[in-house]
């Protein structure tokens, strides 16, 4: 499904270059649940970012479902990330002047599809989550877990296979957090790839595949019984 | 991405953020109704003079004593007079077949009285011919006498408000007036008919052109008013005169002659680049425009940053969001457009109410150039901040909060 092989990213700090990943190499499976942990400035956004496609790796190779990404162009990988990656964000970016239902249609709306599909998807999206009654209010008149929630649906609203989730519950309160990992658990029990970016133990050890990042490099991954 | 989504989107945009839309659609509404409304007056103004000369008669040559030419050549000696242009100049003129009537005009302004009512008129002398040239009806009685041009006689042609005022509601026919130190007997009134080229037909006397001559004691003409046969012999009618006058006056070449069409050809001209240099000022005004929509749109990307992070993470192309900042840039100076069309249509029909006799028209071409010229400036002025937006790093646009 996914597989990273000797990725580098570099950035340009003043004039010092700094590695916010070194050589990493990855292989997740489909249906894969991953927690990605480590201390801040580790490399783990930066990890997730390459994964989403948002950002491009200066060396190594990537290939997402047999397709070397790497070689796509930046409208190509836009096209890819609609059909086969979902975000979910701490800050849960909505647009703040649509609708919950409006937020929730955004991908349907930019791939084209017709206003009766999307219609009855975002109902079906919205039903699942249990956000029938927020449809029509704007993100200012929601909560924080129902923010992540109308989040969650758009992320799935195209059906993708990844789901990736960078801290999803770091701006949440403990209950609506629980709520919210229990959604994410539930999708990747129907088979999506899940990977969250944690800094919470408490979050990352209920992963079934936990990778411990620290300066770029992965320093531990559960799948392998060397570590 | 389908074309009504991207329009939604658009409106969407635009009314979530009421006060910038308000300003760069009133921006554009300016610009645009200032360019239609100066280019109705342009056309306005030259239709009223394009009027006034087809009210002058149709198919009309005047003939006037002296060249006003410029030629080349030595100038003319000092003091040098042109010949007078007499009454059998005109009448000689008939002699064409491109011709049609030949009215000799001769003006002068005498006092006109009659018991203790007094007034200093324009006075005309002509023939019955001038009345159908200049298309002058008759309110009351009858026009000059037909007959023999040379004979003086004593009778006269009032207009309109020179009857009014005169003699009020009485019938003046038959009554003796006094023009200068000579009596005639009026013979008719003129119709209302209006201004007439800077002449108000309306306060003038018209007497017989042999009378007119010997009341300003003058042999020579003012000007000969001259109808050609048809539009079409209008230039043979022109020759017909030079040379007619050249054979009589010795072989000097001493008129000018001004054919209406002429007259009208070069007024129409300055009056369309008044239009157009009109309009061009009024066109900056799209212009500055077109620079305000760029600035706010430029605002409007950076206050929408996490928003176009946001575009293309969920799968946005570049080249989609571009599409979707110029729609709204096109989107914004179309509705300024539209309303400053209403605006300009407002305008126009309110001047034309209070300023009925001036035909203003809004001309179509006005209508489409600025409709174009403020859907161009949207888009011209909306590409930079587009590509902005659509080379925004959706990691770093989506980290700031």
């Amino acid at each position: 499904m996914i597989r990273l092989t000797d990725i580098q990213r570099m950035f340009e700090v003043g004039d010092e270059a700094v590695y916010a990943l070194k050589h990493v190499d990855l292989m997740v499976e489909a249906g894969e649940y991953l927690s990605v942990m480590g201390p801040s400035g580790a490399g783990k956004s930066t990890l997730l970012n390459i994964l989403g496609l948002l950002d491009r790796p200066d060396y190594g190779v990537y290939h997402l479902d047999g397709v070397n990404t790497t070689d796509l162009s930046s409208d190509e990988q836009a096209l890819v990330r609609r059909d086969k990656i979902g975000f979910v964000f701490q800050f849960f970016h909505l647009v703040p002047r649509l609708t919950a239902a409006e937020n929730v249609a955004l991908p349907l709306v930019l791939g084209g599809v017709n206003p009766t599909e999307r219609e009855s998807r975002v109902q079906k999206a919205l039903s699942i989550l249990d956000l029938e009654a927020r449809a029509n209010h704007r993100p200012d008149q929601l909560s924080g877990g129902q923010r992540q929630r109308v989040a969650i649906a758009r992320a799935t609203i195209m059906r993708p296979q990844v789901i990736l989730a960078d801290e999803p519950t770091g701006n949440l309160d403990r209950s609506s957090g629980k709520e919210v990992i229990k959604i994410l658990e539930d999708l990747n029990d129907k088979g999506m790839t899940l990977v969250m970016v944690t800094h919470d133990p408490g979050l990352g050890n209920r992963a079934t595949r936990k990778i411990g990042i620290v300066d770029g490099q992965i320093v531990k991954d559960t799948a392998r019984k060397d570590w | 991405m389908r074309f009504e989504d991207v329009i939604g989107y658009g409106i969407r945009a635009s009314s979530g953020y009421p006060t910038r839309t308000f300003l760069m659609i009133l921006a554009m509404a300016i610009g645009v109704a200032s360019v239609v409304m100066l280019t109705a007056l342009g056309e306005g103004a030259r239709r009223y003079v394009a009027n006034e000369f087809t009210s002058l008669g149709a198919n009309l040559l005047i003939v006037l004593p002296g060249r006003s030419e410029t030629k080349g050549g030595p100038p003319p000696l000092l003091g040098e007079t042109p010949r007078d242009l007499t009454l059998e100049d005109a009448l000689s003129l008939t002699r064409s077949a491109a011709i049609h009537r030949v009215a000799p005009v001769t003006l002068g302004s005498a006092p006109v009285s009659w018991k203790h009512r007094d007034r200093e008129v324009i006075v005309f002398g002509s023939t019955p011919a001038f009345f159908e040239i200049r298309d002058l009806s008759m309110a009351q009685g009858r026009s000059l006498p037909l007959g023999d041009p040379t004979r003086a006689s004593a009778v006269c042609v009032l207009g309109y408000k020179l009857k009014k005022e005169l003699f009020g509601n009485q019938s003046p026919l038959g009554a003796w007036i006094r023009i200068g130190d000579r009596r005639f007997q009026v013979t008719g009134v003129l119709a209302k008919k209006g201004q007439s080229l800077g002449h108000d037909m309306a306060d003038v006397v018209i007497v017989p052109v042999a009378s007119a001559q010997t009341l300003f004691n003058t042999s020579g003409l003012f000007r000969i008013l001259v109808q050609a046969k048809g539009r079409d012999v209008v230039p043979r009618a022109k020759e017909a005169i030079l040379g007619i006058v050249q054979e009589r006056h010795e072989g000097e070449d001493d008129v000018t002659v001004i054919t209406q069409d002429a007259l009208l050809a070069t007024f129409d001209k300055i009056f369309r680049t008044l239009t157009f240099s009109v309009a061009g000022i009024a066109g900056i005004s799209l212009v500055v425009a077109g620079v305000l929509i760029m600035n706010v749109m430029l605002v409007a990307v950076s206050q929408r940053t996490a928003e176009i992070g946001l575009l293309k993470a969920v799968g946005a192309p570049g080249k989609q969001v571009l599409r979707l900042f110029l729609a709204e840039s096109a989107m914004l100076s179309l509705t300024g457009a539209a309303f400053g069309l209403v605006v300009a249509f407002l305008g126009t029909w309110a001047a034309a109410r209070v300023f009925p006799a001036f035909p203003l028209r809004v001309p179509l071409w006005a209508l489409v150039m600025a409709t174009g010229v403020a859907l161009a400036t949207g888009l011209a002025f909306g590409v930079l901040p587009a590509r902005r937006a659509s080379r925004l790093d959706p990691v770093q646009a989506l980290s700031r909060r």
